[in-house]
């Protein structure tokens, strides 16, 4: 009994690691844009590639670093690090139900969590597939890391990030992902709508706080729930069509 | 140097500890189905504030430039032939070609 589940585990693993790959290549060139930007700012190449592996959290390294070049102190980088992340707050919340064991080793299996991981491991109904997300980060860990060497120690030879169009990668990324997940309606008009609050607090927001509450746009799950039946069908559907 | 350490330091201590808390308070629990169909809509939100973040903005002002027609782009790419490796590398390039222009 143990054996199959821990095949499962290990297959389940396998194909993350399999379906990580697009992902793992298109955040290895956000990576390399982020160790040119990070040593542009000031930081030592050794400081930048640390920074990516223990931090591996891109938007929020984007946006710390951002604050230093513009000659902002170390605790407003960090906050505008931490509002950036507040997203992985109610992603945690939905994956933890997924999650076995204690406390601690919960709290170390939300770690793995980052966007592209998170959009693909969720069933469609609630749940996760813990083990495909660990071997999908674990894909995108090695080229995160991996990328910032090369930007960071070869950068100056690749030229301005801007004029190589490296800043759109990171929001082209997030579009891929987007479009694979909006599959209904309803999915559309919550994505809008999240856009628009987002949008309307840009200007008037630390960075981070316009992301976060974009959130309360899922909010309409709470009241409507007429096709439910049917996303949860084309959720079953898709587990089941390969890709 | 030690300016470094102290960003990195901190910036590394607030991801583990956000990331911690949802698994944490929540772990090995069933939720009700209100909240969960409220979890299914949370990445569709995230990520649609994330890209209009990135792309329709400029510090805190809103702003078009080369990078959103690039991001459109690499979308219609996406939508198109469903590879986010040609999504993000026919962002990256018309970016770059608009702007050397």
């Amino acid at each position: 009994m143990t054996d199959v589940r821990n095949e499962t585990a290990r297959d389940a693993f396998r194909r993350g690691v399999r379906e990580g790959l697009p992902f793992a290549v298109a955040g290895g060139l956000l990576a390399l844009s982020f160790g040119v930007v990070a040593v542009d700012a000031g930081l030592s190449a050794v400081a930048a590639i640390v920074m990516s592996a223990i931090v591996f959290a891109g938007s929020a390294q984007f946006a710390a670093i951002a604050i230093v070049a513009g000659g902002g102190s170390i605790g407003a980088a960090v906050a505008a690090a931490a509002l950036m992340n507040s997203r992985f707050l109610p992603m945690g919340a939905a994956f933890g139900p997924s999650l076995p064991g204690g406390p601690l080793s919960r709290a170390l299996q939300g770690q793995p969590v980052v966007d592209a991981s998170w959009a693909t491991a969720g069933r469609g109904d609630g749940t996760f597939d813990r083990w495909l997300l660990f071997g999908m980060s674990a894909m995108q860990y090695v080229t995160w890391v991996t990328g910032t060497v090369i930007g960071a120690i070869w950068g100056e030879a690749l030229g301005d990030p801007e004029t190589l169009g490296l800043d759109a990668v990171y929001p082209a990324f997030f579009a891929a992902l987007l479009l694979s997940e909006v599959r209904s309606g309803r999915a559309l008009s919550v994505a809008a709508l999240g856009a628009l609050i987002a949008l309307a607090l840009i200007p008037s927001t630390p960075a981070g706080v316009p992301v976060l509450a974009a959130s309360a746009a899922a909010l309409v799950g709470l009241f409507r729930r007429d096709d439910d039946r049917g996303e949860r069908l084309r959720a079953e559907a898709r587990a089941e069509s390969p890709r | 140097m030690s300016t470094s350490v102290a960003l990195i330091a901190g910036c590394a201590v607030v991801t583990a500890v956000i990331k911690a808390a949802g698994p944490v308070a929540l772990g090995g629990r069933e939720l009700p189905p209100q909240v969960t169909a409220m979890i299914v809509l949370l990445a569709p939100a995230l990520l649609a504030a994330l890209v209009a973040a990135a792309t329709l903005a400029d510090g805190d002002e809103l702003a078009v430039g080369a990078d959103t027609a690039g991001v459109a782009a690499g979308c219609l790419v996406y939508w198109r032939f469903e590879s986010i490796v040609a999504c993000v590398v026919v962002a990256a390039g018309v970016t770059a070609g608009l702007r050397a222009l």
